[in-house]
């Protein structure tokens, strides 16, 4: 099966302080990936390695074949932690400054979107909330047509109503010819949604595999397992 | 369709089991077409990839069948529903006998504690 994302022994240290440790992992194509680890356990830094931000200090990584680069900033869709979006901004601006940034946005589905999300064109983006603004972002990743989506943390800080309409829209927007790979530490929340699993603790990867495996031999939740491996 | 999953058990056998429910019960019957994966995997919230396989096991068991470009429907084997009642009652009949013998009935106090019951059940009902 092609891999969209391998990724081989990579490490990264700022300064003394190693963050990743020797990250191997394979993305294949039509999975969503779940990475799972608590706070300060190197997902964020993979990912940024991942979406061609950050540079890791050993080890390969190929994006569709290719070193992140050009290239794979156009086929990967990327849902960062941090705000991105300009305080003035009303929703429309912020839609069409991703259709100006990239030419798989699809500005019919960001409409379809936004009326699912209940979200208001008209609205400035100072005035929304962190749930709405957090609907907001993966409307605009969601509506790229892109081959790999990477979204780190997309539940943090969203009421549980908010959270069942970004899984809806994450589920019904997966699509046969791309891959996710989705960071979390709301296990519970969104567990039905992977195919494979790996577990990250201080920058190495500790289990890994297919979850419905992973229930089947271990006789337990996901949710369970993450805390058992991170008690 | 609202579910309540417990996430212990795979997923895609917990699909099947609701599934399987609603062709006993009737509330699906032969050549009923069943939503699409995509459709299902919506409205449960969980990854279309386990809705395809619920699908397929339940195509390799003969319990649906797959018409190409049109969808997945129930089967229409004339025994197939009974069959399916007698798996599922055997189901329940197991872990119900397992569960008594672990609060120490042996096999004659399971008898008489369900013919009991059901003698009960039927004067109240």
């Amino acid at each position: 099966m092609d891999n969209i994302l391998e990724a081989k022994e990579i490490r990264k240290s700022y300064l003394n302080k190693k963050a990743l440790r020797g990250i191997n992992l394979n993305i294949p194509l039509g999975k969503i990936v779940g990475l799972l680890g608590p706070n300060g356990s190197g997902k964020t830094t993979f990912l940024k390695i991942a979406a061609g931000i950050l540079h890791q200090s050993k080890g390969e990584i190929l994006i569709d074949g290719n070193i992140p680069g050009v290239h794979s900033k156009s086929i990967v869709s990327y849902l960062p932690d941090n705000e991105y979006l300009l305080k003035w901004m009303k929703v429309k601006d912020a839609v069409m400054y991703f259709k100006d940034f990239y030419s798989d946005f699809d500005e019919i589905k960001a409409k379809e979107l936004l009326v699912f999300m209940n979200l208001d064109e008209n609205d400035v983006v100072k005035s929304l909330s962190k749930g709405m603004k957090e609907k907001l972002k993966l409307t605009l990743v969601l509506s790229r047509k892109a081959k790999l989506y990477i979204l780190d943390e997309p539940l943090g800080g969203v009421d549980p109503t908010a959270r069942e309409k970004i899984l809806n829209a994450i589920v019904s927007n997966f699509s046969k010819d791309s891959s996710m790979i989705i960071t979390t530490h709301l296990v519970n929340d969104i567990e039905r949604i992977f195919d494979d699993v790996a577990f990250i603790s201080e920058g190495e990867i500790v289990l890994e595999g297919n979850a419905e495996e992973l229930r089947t031999s271990r006789k337990k939740s996901i949710d369970e397992l993450y805390r058992e491996v991170f008690q | 369709m609202v579910t309540e999953f417990n996430d212990k058990t795979p997923i895609y056998l917990q699909i099947m089991d609701i599934i399987k429910m609603n062709i006993v019960t009737g509330k699906l019957k032969a050549n009923d077409k069943l939503p699409s994966v995509r459709e299902m995997a919506t409205n449960l919230n969980v990854n279309p990839n386990t809705l395809q396989r619920s699908y397929q096991e339940l195509e390799r068991l003969k319990i649906v069948y797959t018409q190409r470009g049109t969808g997945t429907f129930v089967g229409e084997e004339k025994d197939m529903v009974d069959d399916l009642k007698r798996e599922m009652a055997k189901e329940v009949i197991d872990s119900f006998i397992l569960r008594m013998k672990n609060l120490g009935f042996n096999d004659n106090e399971i008898i008489k504690s369900v013919s009991k019951e059901t003698m009960e059940v039927k004067s109240n009902g």
